[in-house]
Protein backbone atom coordinates (compact mmCIF):
# COMPACT_ATOMS: atom_id res chain seq x y z
CA UNK A 1 0.00 0.00 0.00
CA UNK A 2 2.92 2.37 0.69
CA UNK A 3 4.31 1.50 -2.58
CA UNK A 4 1.14 2.56 -4.20
CA UNK A 5 0.83 5.57 -2.46
CA UNK A 6 4.27 6.46 -3.53
CA UNK A 7 3.76 5.43 -7.58
CA UNK A 8 0.62 7.56 -7.44
CA UNK A 9 2.30 10.79 -5.79
CA UNK A 10 5.19 10.44 -8.09
CA UNK A 11 3.32 9.59 -11.13
CA UNK A 12 0.77 12.65 -9.48
CA UNK A 13 2.85 15.69 -10.67
CA UNK A 14 3.42 14.68 -13.63
CA UNK A 15 -0.34 14.29 -14.39
CA UNK A 16 -0.88 17.92 -12.91
CA UNK A 17 1.55 19.24 -14.71
CA UNK A 18 -0.22 17.43 -18.63
CA UNK A 19 -3.26 18.94 -17.11
CA UNK A 20 -2.25 22.63 -16.17
CA UNK A 21 -0.96 22.57 -20.25
CA UNK A 22 -4.56 21.41 -21.35
CA UNK A 23 -6.62 23.23 -19.02
CA UNK A 24 -4.38 26.78 -18.88
CA UNK A 25 -5.28 26.91 -14.94
CA UNK A 26 -3.45 25.69 -12.18
CA UNK A 27 -6.55 25.59 -10.05
CA UNK A 28 -8.70 23.28 -12.10
CA UNK A 29 -5.83 20.95 -12.89
CA UNK A 30 -5.36 20.25 -9.30
CA UNK A 31 -8.67 19.68 -8.63
CA UNK A 32 -9.06 17.24 -11.57
CA UNK A 33 -5.25 15.53 -10.32
CA UNK A 34 -6.49 15.14 -6.69
CA UNK A 35 -9.63 13.75 -8.06
CA UNK A 36 -8.31 11.01 -10.36
CA UNK A 37 -5.52 10.62 -7.33
CA UNK A 38 -8.49 9.78 -4.77
CA UNK A 39 -10.24 7.02 -8.05
CA UNK A 40 -6.66 5.39 -7.96
CA UNK A 41 -6.11 5.29 -4.50
CA UNK A 42 -10.14 3.82 -4.01
CA UNK A 43 -10.36 1.54 -7.13
CA UNK A 44 -6.48 0.23 -7.53
CA UNK A 45 -6.07 -1.58 -4.70
CA UNK A 46 -9.26 -3.42 -5.50
CA UNK A 47 -8.96 -4.18 -9.25
CA UNK A 48 -5.23 -4.08 -9.38
CA UNK A 49 -2.53 -1.39 -11.26
CA UNK A 50 -3.21 -0.66 -14.67
CA UNK A 51 -0.79 -1.18 -17.38
CA UNK A 52 0.35 1.91 -17.75
CA UNK A 53 -0.86 4.24 -14.69
CA UNK A 54 -0.04 7.28 -15.59
CA UNK A 55 -2.09 7.59 -18.84
CA UNK A 56 -4.81 6.18 -16.59
CA UNK A 57 -4.85 9.08 -14.10
CA UNK A 58 -4.42 11.59 -16.79
CA UNK A 59 -7.55 10.24 -18.95
CA UNK A 60 -9.52 10.32 -15.39
CA UNK A 61 -8.09 13.46 -14.33
CA UNK A 62 -9.07 14.92 -18.38
CA UNK A 63 -12.47 13.59 -17.67
CA UNK A 64 -13.23 14.73 -14.42
CA UNK A 65 -11.70 18.90 -15.58
CA UNK A 66 -13.55 18.28 -18.71
CA UNK A 67 -16.81 17.81 -16.20
CA UNK A 68 -16.33 20.87 -13.84
CA UNK A 69 -15.47 22.91 -16.92
CA UNK A 70 -18.91 22.30 -17.95
CA UNK A 71 -20.24 22.29 -14.85
CA UNK A 72 -18.97 25.91 -14.14
CA UNK A 73 -20.16 26.64 -17.65
CA UNK A 74 -17.98 29.50 -17.51
CA UNK A 75 -16.21 28.16 -20.97
CA UNK A 76 -18.26 27.31 -24.07
CA UNK A 77 -18.75 22.91 -24.21
CA UNK A 78 -16.75 23.34 -27.71
CA UNK A 79 -13.45 24.64 -25.76
CA UNK A 80 -14.40 21.60 -22.90
CA UNK A 81 -14.59 18.87 -26.06
CA UNK A 82 -11.90 20.11 -27.12
CA UNK A 83 -9.74 18.62 -24.52
CA UNK A 84 -11.12 15.60 -25.34
CA UNK A 85 -8.99 14.46 -28.15
CA UNK A 86 -5.98 12.39 -27.56
CA UNK A 87 -2.85 14.61 -27.50
CA UNK A 88 0.50 13.71 -27.57
CA UNK A 89 1.41 13.01 -24.11
CA UNK A 90 4.91 14.89 -23.41
CA UNK A 91 4.80 14.70 -19.33
CA UNK A 92 8.53 15.42 -19.26
CA UNK A 93 8.10 19.17 -21.14
CA UNK A 94 5.33 19.36 -19.26
CA UNK A 95 6.48 18.89 -15.40
CA UNK A 96 9.68 21.06 -16.14
CA UNK A 97 6.77 23.64 -17.23
CA UNK A 98 5.20 23.38 -14.13
CA UNK A 99 8.36 23.56 -11.86
CA UNK A 100 9.69 26.93 -14.16
CA UNK A 101 6.24 28.23 -13.12
CA UNK A 102 5.81 27.52 -9.42
CA UNK A 103 9.48 28.75 -9.27
CA UNK A 104 9.06 31.84 -11.20
CA UNK A 105 11.39 35.08 -9.79
CA UNK A 106 7.58 37.05 -9.91
CA UNK A 107 6.41 34.67 -7.18
CA UNK A 108 8.15 35.82 -3.31
CA UNK A 109 10.10 32.78 -2.47
CA UNK A 110 8.00 31.82 0.35
CA UNK A 111 5.29 31.12 -2.51
CA UNK A 112 7.40 29.37 -4.46
CA UNK A 113 8.56 27.42 -1.45
CA UNK A 114 4.91 26.33 -0.94
CA UNK A 115 4.07 25.37 -4.20
CA UNK A 116 6.79 23.48 -4.86
CA UNK A 117 5.90 21.42 -1.74
CA UNK A 118 2.45 21.71 -2.24
CA UNK A 119 2.24 21.35 -6.26
CA UNK A 120 5.46 19.78 -7.69
CA UNK A 121 5.81 17.82 -4.54
CA UNK A 122 2.17 16.54 -4.16
CA UNK A 123 1.91 17.26 0.13
CA UNK A 124 -1.55 18.50 0.88
CA UNK A 125 -1.90 21.66 2.27
CA UNK A 126 -1.78 20.79 6.15
CA UNK A 127 0.77 18.86 5.38
CA UNK A 128 3.00 21.97 3.89
CA UNK A 129 1.62 24.12 6.96
CA UNK A 130 3.13 21.46 9.13
CA UNK A 131 6.53 21.15 7.29
CA UNK A 132 7.08 24.95 7.47
CA UNK A 133 5.58 25.58 10.82
CA UNK A 134 3.10 28.08 9.66
CA UNK A 135 -0.63 27.61 10.57
CA UNK A 136 -2.37 26.26 8.24
CA UNK A 137 -5.24 29.04 6.98
CA UNK A 138 -2.12 31.61 6.82
CA UNK A 139 -0.63 28.61 4.10
CA UNK A 140 -3.81 28.13 2.31
CA UNK A 141 -4.18 31.67 1.68
CA UNK A 142 -0.36 32.21 0.75
CA UNK A 143 -1.42 29.24 -1.83
CA UNK A 144 -4.57 30.65 -2.96
CA UNK A 145 -2.15 34.04 -3.73
CA UNK A 146 0.27 32.41 -5.58
CA UNK A 147 -2.03 30.19 -7.95
CA UNK A 148 -4.17 33.55 -8.59
CA UNK A 149 -1.16 35.24 -9.54
CA UNK A 150 -0.22 33.02 -11.62
CA UNK A 151 -3.52 32.89 -13.58
CA UNK A 152 -4.24 36.91 -13.73
CA UNK A 153 -0.99 38.08 -14.48
CA UNK A 154 -0.22 35.08 -16.64
CA UNK A 155 3.22 33.69 -15.20
CA UNK A 156 3.79 31.16 -18.24
CA UNK A 157 4.26 28.23 -18.17
CA UNK A 158 6.93 26.32 -20.45
CA UNK A 159 10.51 25.95 -20.14
CA UNK A 160 12.26 29.18 -20.24
CA UNK A 161 14.13 29.93 -23.85
CA UNK A 162 17.92 29.31 -24.04
CA UNK A 163 19.11 32.90 -23.31
CA UNK A 164 17.02 32.67 -20.04
CA UNK A 165 17.38 28.95 -19.16
CA UNK A 166 20.90 29.54 -16.86
CA UNK A 167 19.28 32.07 -14.58
CA UNK A 168 15.88 30.43 -14.11
CA UNK A 169 17.53 26.74 -13.26
CA UNK A 170 19.53 28.64 -10.87
CA UNK A 171 16.15 30.17 -9.43
CA UNK A 172 15.11 26.62 -9.28
CA UNK A 173 17.91 25.70 -7.40
CA UNK A 174 17.88 28.17 -4.53
CA UNK A 175 14.25 27.31 -4.10
CA UNK A 176 14.86 23.85 -3.61
CA UNK A 177 17.89 24.42 -1.61
CA UNK A 178 16.13 26.78 0.72
CA UNK A 179 13.47 24.08 1.56
CA UNK A 180 16.78 21.51 2.22
CA UNK A 181 18.24 24.34 4.31
CA UNK A 182 14.94 25.06 6.09
CA UNK A 183 15.72 21.04 7.56
CA UNK A 184 18.77 21.33 7.58
CA UNK A 185 19.28 22.42 11.22
CA UNK A 186 16.04 21.90 12.57
CA UNK A 187 14.79 18.35 13.70
CA UNK A 188 11.07 19.89 13.48
CA UNK A 189 11.48 20.28 10.24
CA UNK A 190 13.31 16.83 9.02
CA UNK A 191 11.05 16.27 6.80
CA UNK A 192 11.62 18.56 4.44
CA UNK A 193 14.86 17.45 3.72
CA UNK A 194 13.16 14.11 1.67
CA UNK A 195 11.25 16.67 -0.21
CA UNK A 196 13.86 18.67 -1.21
CA UNK A 197 16.05 15.33 -2.48
CA UNK A 198 13.26 14.57 -4.16
CA UNK A 199 12.68 17.52 -5.96
CA UNK A 200 16.68 17.67 -6.89
CA UNK A 201 15.76 13.83 -7.95
CA UNK A 202 13.17 14.79 -10.40
CA UNK A 203 14.48 18.46 -11.92
CA UNK A 204 17.40 16.02 -12.41
CA UNK A 205 15.78 13.12 -13.93
CA UNK A 206 14.48 15.75 -16.14
CA UNK A 207 17.63 17.88 -16.58
CA UNK A 208 20.25 15.39 -17.25
CA UNK A 209 22.61 17.44 -18.52
CA UNK A 210 22.83 20.53 -16.55
CA UNK A 211 25.57 20.51 -14.04
CA UNK A 212 23.39 22.76 -11.80
CA UNK A 213 20.83 19.83 -11.64
CA UNK A 214 22.90 17.51 -11.25
CA UNK A 215 25.54 19.65 -8.80
CA UNK A 216 22.50 20.08 -6.33
CA UNK A 217 21.37 16.67 -6.40
CA UNK A 218 24.54 15.46 -5.74
CA UNK A 219 25.10 18.62 -2.67
CA UNK A 220 21.62 17.29 -1.39
CA UNK A 221 22.60 13.51 -0.99
CA UNK A 222 26.17 14.58 0.58
CA UNK A 223 25.18 16.71 2.98
CA UNK A 224 22.00 14.56 3.89
CA UNK A 225 23.86 11.43 4.17
CA UNK A 226 25.16 12.86 7.73
CA UNK A 227 22.05 13.64 9.00
CA UNK A 228 21.40 10.63 10.64
CA UNK A 229 24.85 11.61 12.61
CA UNK A 230 24.51 15.28 12.96
CA UNK A 231 21.14 15.80 14.15
CA UNK A 232 19.50 14.06 17.29
CA UNK A 233 15.72 14.80 18.05
CA UNK A 234 16.44 15.77 21.51
CA UNK A 235 20.42 16.23 21.67
CA UNK A 236 22.88 19.23 20.72
CA UNK A 237 23.89 19.24 17.01
CA UNK A 238 26.80 17.32 15.98
CA UNK A 239 29.54 18.79 14.13
CA UNK A 240 31.90 17.05 11.79
CA UNK A 241 34.94 16.32 13.99
CA UNK A 242 32.68 14.46 16.70
CA UNK A 243 30.29 12.72 14.15
CA UNK A 244 30.03 8.83 14.27
CA UNK A 245 31.11 7.88 10.80
CA UNK A 246 29.64 4.72 10.83
CA UNK A 247 25.84 6.36 10.93
CA UNK A 248 26.67 7.84 7.85
CA UNK A 249 24.55 6.92 4.73
CA UNK A 250 26.80 4.91 2.63
CA UNK A 251 24.04 4.05 -0.29
CA UNK A 252 23.56 8.46 -0.32
CA UNK A 253 26.99 9.04 -0.55
CA UNK A 254 27.65 6.50 -3.46
CA UNK A 255 25.00 8.11 -5.19
CA UNK A 256 26.26 11.62 -4.67
CA UNK A 257 29.80 10.98 -5.68
CA UNK A 258 28.37 9.12 -8.52
CA UNK A 259 26.49 12.30 -9.66
CA UNK A 260 28.88 14.23 -8.66
CA UNK A 261 31.53 13.05 -11.14
CA UNK A 262 28.51 13.49 -14.02
CA UNK A 263 28.54 16.79 -12.90
CA UNK A 264 32.13 18.15 -13.06
CA UNK A 265 32.65 16.14 -16.24
CA UNK A 266 29.53 18.52 -17.91
CA UNK A 267 31.12 21.56 -15.95
CA UNK A 268 31.68 24.47 -18.49
CA UNK A 269 34.70 26.47 -18.56
CA UNK A 270 32.82 28.05 -15.37
CA UNK A 271 32.01 25.65 -12.33
CA UNK A 272 28.90 25.49 -11.27
CA UNK A 273 28.30 26.10 -7.86
CA UNK A 274 26.34 23.46 -6.30
CA UNK A 275 28.56 21.01 -7.75
CA UNK A 276 31.22 22.79 -6.27
CA UNK A 277 29.62 23.16 -2.91
CA UNK A 278 29.05 18.87 -3.65
CA UNK A 279 32.80 18.44 -3.94
CA UNK A 280 33.45 19.56 -0.69
CA UNK A 281 31.08 17.73 0.56
CA UNK A 282 32.39 14.53 -1.04
CA UNK A 283 36.20 15.25 0.31
CA UNK A 284 34.53 15.37 3.91
CA UNK A 285 31.96 12.38 2.74
CA UNK A 286 35.24 10.24 1.55
CA UNK A 287 37.11 11.06 4.55
CA UNK A 288 38.09 7.93 7.06
CA UNK A 289 38.26 10.01 9.92
CA UNK A 290 38.31 13.71 10.80
CA UNK A 291 42.11 14.03 11.01
CA UNK A 292 42.44 12.05 7.65
CA UNK A 293 40.27 14.94 5.57
CA UNK A 294 41.92 16.02 2.49
CA UNK A 295 42.42 19.54 3.46
CA UNK A 296 44.64 20.39 0.53
CA UNK A 297 41.46 19.57 -1.63
CA UNK A 298 38.69 20.99 1.07
CA UNK A 299 40.46 24.19 0.83
CA UNK A 300 41.44 23.92 -3.37
CA UNK A 301 37.65 23.93 -3.66
CA UNK A 302 36.71 26.85 -1.76
CA UNK A 303 39.43 28.67 -4.38
CA UNK A 304 37.10 26.99 -6.87
CA UNK A 305 34.20 27.95 -4.51
CA UNK A 306 35.24 31.53 -4.57
CA UNK A 307 35.58 32.21 -8.30
CA UNK A 308 31.78 31.88 -8.08
CA UNK A 309 30.55 32.88 -4.88
CA UNK A 310 32.35 34.85 -3.30
CA UNK A 311 30.65 35.84 -0.03
CA UNK A 312 32.16 36.00 4.11
CA UNK A 313 30.25 32.75 4.60
CA UNK A 314 31.99 30.98 1.97
CA UNK A 315 35.62 32.66 2.87
CA UNK A 316 34.72 32.21 6.35
CA UNK A 317 34.23 28.16 5.69
CA UNK A 318 37.58 28.42 3.78
CA UNK A 319 39.28 29.71 7.02
CA UNK A 320 37.65 26.71 9.37
CA UNK A 321 39.35 24.33 6.93
CA UNK A 322 43.27 26.62 6.33
CA UNK A 323 42.82 25.95 10.68
CA UNK A 324 42.68 22.38 10.02
CA UNK A 325 45.66 22.10 7.99
CA UNK A 326 48.24 25.20 9.15
CA UNK A 327 46.91 25.31 12.43
CA UNK A 328 44.94 27.70 14.54
CA UNK A 329 46.31 31.07 14.31
CA UNK A 330 46.63 31.27 10.66
CA UNK A 331 42.68 30.02 10.53
CA UNK A 332 42.59 33.05 13.00
CA UNK A 333 44.60 35.37 11.07
CA UNK A 334 41.82 34.72 8.32
CA UNK A 335 38.67 34.97 10.24
CA UNK A 336 39.67 38.35 11.41
CA UNK A 337 39.85 39.94 8.43
CA UNK A 338 36.42 39.35 7.45
CA UNK A 339 34.06 41.92 8.13
CA UNK A 340 30.16 41.71 8.08
CA UNK A 341 29.25 38.99 9.51
CA UNK A 342 28.61 40.21 13.21
CA UNK A 343 25.13 38.55 13.14
CA UNK A 344 26.16 35.26 12.01
CA UNK A 345 26.37 33.00 15.01
CA UNK A 346 29.05 30.39 13.02
CA UNK A 347 31.90 33.52 12.86
CA UNK A 348 31.87 33.76 16.45
CA UNK A 349 31.68 30.68 16.83
CA UNK A 350 34.62 29.74 15.02
CA UNK A 351 36.79 32.50 16.33
CA UNK A 352 36.00 30.95 19.72
CA UNK A 353 36.83 27.31 18.83
CA UNK A 354 40.05 28.54 17.34
CA UNK A 355 40.91 31.14 20.39
CA UNK A 356 40.20 28.00 22.80
CA UNK A 357 42.79 25.87 20.87
CA UNK A 358 45.39 29.30 21.00
CA UNK A 359 44.43 28.71 24.54
CA UNK A 360 42.78 32.29 24.63
CA UNK A 361 39.85 30.94 27.58
CA UNK A 362 38.89 34.46 28.51
CA UNK A 363 38.31 35.71 24.78
CA UNK A 364 37.03 32.51 23.71
CA UNK A 365 34.14 32.85 26.23
CA UNK A 366 33.38 36.36 24.81
CA UNK A 367 33.24 34.94 21.12
CA UNK A 368 31.01 32.25 22.52
CA UNK A 369 28.55 34.20 24.43
CA UNK A 370 28.57 36.60 21.23
CA UNK A 371 27.45 33.23 19.02
CA UNK A 372 24.45 32.46 21.90
CA UNK A 373 23.12 35.73 21.76
CA UNK A 374 21.98 35.41 18.19
CA UNK A 375 19.27 33.82 16.99
CA UNK A 376 19.76 30.22 16.51
CA UNK A 377 17.96 26.64 16.11
CA UNK A 378 17.52 24.47 19.46
CA UNK A 379 20.30 22.15 18.72
CA UNK A 380 22.74 24.71 17.53
CA UNK A 381 22.01 26.71 20.64
CA UNK A 382 22.53 23.39 22.73
CA UNK A 383 25.93 23.00 20.95
CA UNK A 384 27.32 25.67 21.34
CA UNK A 385 26.37 26.19 25.23
CA UNK A 386 28.30 22.82 25.41
CA UNK A 387 31.29 23.95 23.92
CA UNK A 388 31.44 27.00 26.19
CA UNK A 389 30.46 24.98 28.69
CA UNK A 390 33.76 22.74 28.51
CA UNK A 391 36.29 26.08 28.11
CA UNK B 1 -3.06 38.58 -25.38
CA UNK B 2 -3.46 40.14 -21.88
CA UNK B 3 -3.34 43.91 -20.90
CA UNK B 4 -0.52 45.17 -18.20
CA UNK B 5 -0.10 48.64 -16.65
CA UNK B 6 3.57 49.30 -16.39
CA UNK B 7 3.61 52.02 -13.69
CA UNK B 8 6.58 54.06 -13.48
CA UNK B 9 7.99 55.21 -10.08
CA UNK B 10 10.86 57.55 -10.53
CA UNK B 11 11.89 61.15 -9.17
CA UNK B 12 9.23 63.44 -8.90
CA UNK B 13 10.40 64.80 -12.42
CA UNK B 14 8.36 67.82 -13.85
CA UNK B 15 7.82 66.45 -17.25
CA UNK B 16 5.78 69.34 -18.77
CA UNK B 17 9.39 71.23 -18.89
CA UNK B 18 12.00 69.10 -18.67
CA UNK B 19 15.19 70.45 -18.34
CA UNK B 20 18.46 69.90 -20.16
CA UNK B 21 19.79 67.33 -16.88
CA UNK B 22 16.66 65.27 -18.47
CA UNK B 23 16.94 65.73 -22.57
CA UNK B 24 18.71 62.56 -22.35
CA UNK B 25 15.90 60.54 -20.20
CA UNK B 26 13.59 62.48 -22.89
CA UNK B 27 14.84 61.03 -25.56
CA UNK B 28 15.31 57.31 -24.38
CA UNK B 29 11.47 57.46 -23.08
CA UNK B 30 10.62 58.56 -26.93
CA UNK B 31 13.09 55.57 -28.20
CA UNK B 32 10.84 53.07 -26.41
CA UNK B 33 7.60 54.56 -27.20
CA UNK B 34 8.59 54.21 -30.82
CA UNK B 35 10.29 50.88 -30.38
CA UNK B 36 7.68 49.23 -28.58
CA UNK B 37 5.04 50.79 -30.70
CA UNK B 38 2.82 47.98 -31.57
CA UNK B 39 2.72 47.00 -28.03
CA UNK B 40 2.05 49.89 -26.49
CA UNK B 41 -2.45 50.60 -26.33
CA UNK B 42 -1.76 54.21 -24.14
CA UNK B 43 -0.14 55.57 -21.41
CA UNK B 44 0.88 59.01 -20.52
CA UNK B 45 3.54 61.16 -18.83
CA UNK B 46 1.86 62.58 -15.54
CA UNK B 47 2.40 66.32 -14.04
CA UNK B 48 4.53 66.03 -10.87
CA UNK B 49 3.29 65.03 -7.18
CA UNK B 50 2.84 68.85 -6.55
CA UNK B 51 -0.59 69.02 -8.53
CA UNK B 52 -1.98 66.06 -6.77
CA UNK B 53 -5.35 65.76 -4.98
CA UNK B 54 -6.34 62.76 -2.87
CA UNK B 55 -10.16 62.53 -2.58
CA UNK B 56 -11.92 61.30 0.05
CA UNK B 57 -15.54 61.04 1.12
CA UNK B 58 -16.19 60.96 4.94
CA UNK B 59 -18.74 58.80 6.40
CA UNK B 60 -20.00 56.48 3.71
CA UNK B 61 -21.27 57.47 0.23
CA UNK B 62 -22.79 61.01 -0.02
CA UNK B 63 -20.82 61.87 2.98
CA UNK B 64 -18.31 64.93 2.99
CA UNK B 65 -15.97 65.20 0.71
CA UNK B 66 -12.33 65.46 1.86
CA UNK B 67 -9.93 66.69 -0.15
CA UNK B 68 -6.31 66.77 0.64
CA UNK B 69 -3.15 68.30 -1.29
CA UNK B 70 -0.63 65.76 -2.83
CA UNK B 71 -0.43 61.79 -3.67
CA UNK B 72 -1.87 59.28 -1.95
CA UNK B 73 0.83 58.43 -0.43
CA UNK B 74 4.55 60.23 -0.19
CA UNK B 75 7.09 58.17 -1.26
CA UNK B 76 10.94 59.16 -2.00
CA UNK B 77 9.99 57.52 -5.37
CA UNK B 78 6.83 58.58 -6.76
CA UNK B 79 3.94 57.95 -9.41
CA UNK B 80 4.96 59.27 -12.68
CA UNK B 81 3.39 58.32 -15.59
CA UNK B 82 2.37 54.58 -17.01
CA UNK B 83 1.80 52.70 -19.80
CA UNK B 84 -0.95 50.05 -20.74
CA UNK B 85 0.81 47.16 -22.59
CA UNK B 86 -0.53 43.98 -24.18
CA UNK B 87 1.67 41.07 -23.89
CA UNK B 88 1.39 37.55 -24.23
CA UNK B 89 2.29 36.83 -20.68
CA UNK B 90 4.34 38.24 -17.64
CA UNK B 91 7.44 37.28 -19.34
CA UNK B 92 6.91 39.22 -22.44
CA UNK B 93 5.68 42.11 -20.28
CA UNK B 94 9.13 41.66 -17.83
CA UNK B 95 11.24 42.10 -21.05
CA UNK B 96 9.19 45.24 -22.09
CA UNK B 97 9.39 46.40 -18.90
CA UNK B 98 12.93 46.56 -18.50
CA UNK B 99 13.37 48.71 -21.54
CA UNK B 100 11.20 51.86 -19.79
CA UNK B 101 13.75 54.64 -18.57
CA UNK B 102 12.20 54.66 -15.51
CA UNK B 103 13.71 50.77 -15.04
CA UNK B 104 17.26 51.90 -14.28
CA UNK B 105 15.98 55.62 -13.18
CA UNK B 106 13.65 54.17 -10.53
CA UNK B 107 11.19 50.97 -10.83
CA UNK B 108 8.26 50.11 -13.08
CA UNK B 109 5.34 47.93 -11.06
CA UNK B 110 3.48 45.81 -13.54
CA UNK B 111 -0.40 44.88 -13.09
CA UNK B 112 -2.70 43.22 -15.12
CA UNK B 113 -5.56 44.68 -16.17
CA UNK B 114 -8.75 43.37 -15.49
CA UNK B 115 -11.25 43.04 -18.58
CA UNK B 116 -14.40 42.69 -17.50
CA UNK B 117 -16.99 40.64 -19.60
CA UNK B 118 -14.76 38.18 -20.97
Amino acid sequence: MDALVRLVRDEGARVLATLVRLTGSLELAEDATQDAIERALLTWPRDGVPDNPRAWLIVTAKRRAVDLIRREAQRPAKEALAMLPEDQVAPDTDLLSLIFTCCHPALSLDAQVALALRTLGGLATDEVARALLVPEPTMAKRLTRARQKIQNARIPYRVPPDADLPERLNGVAATVYLIFNKAYDDPQAAGLAGEAVRLARMLAGLMPDEPTALGLLALLLLQDSRRAARLDPSGPLVLLPDQDRSRWDRAAIREGVTILGTALRRSPVRPDRYAVQAAIAACHALAPTYAQTAWDAVISWYDVLLTVQDTPVVRLNRAAAVAERDGPSAGLALVARLSGLESYPWWHATRAELLSRLGDVPAARTAYCAALALELSAPQRSHLESRLAAL
Amino acid sequence: MALYVALTYTDDVDWSRPGPEHAEEMREYNAFGQAAAAVIKGGHALYPTATATTVRVNGGKGGDVLTSDGPYAETKEALTGFYVLECADLDEAVALAARIPAAWNGAVEIRPVIVFGQ
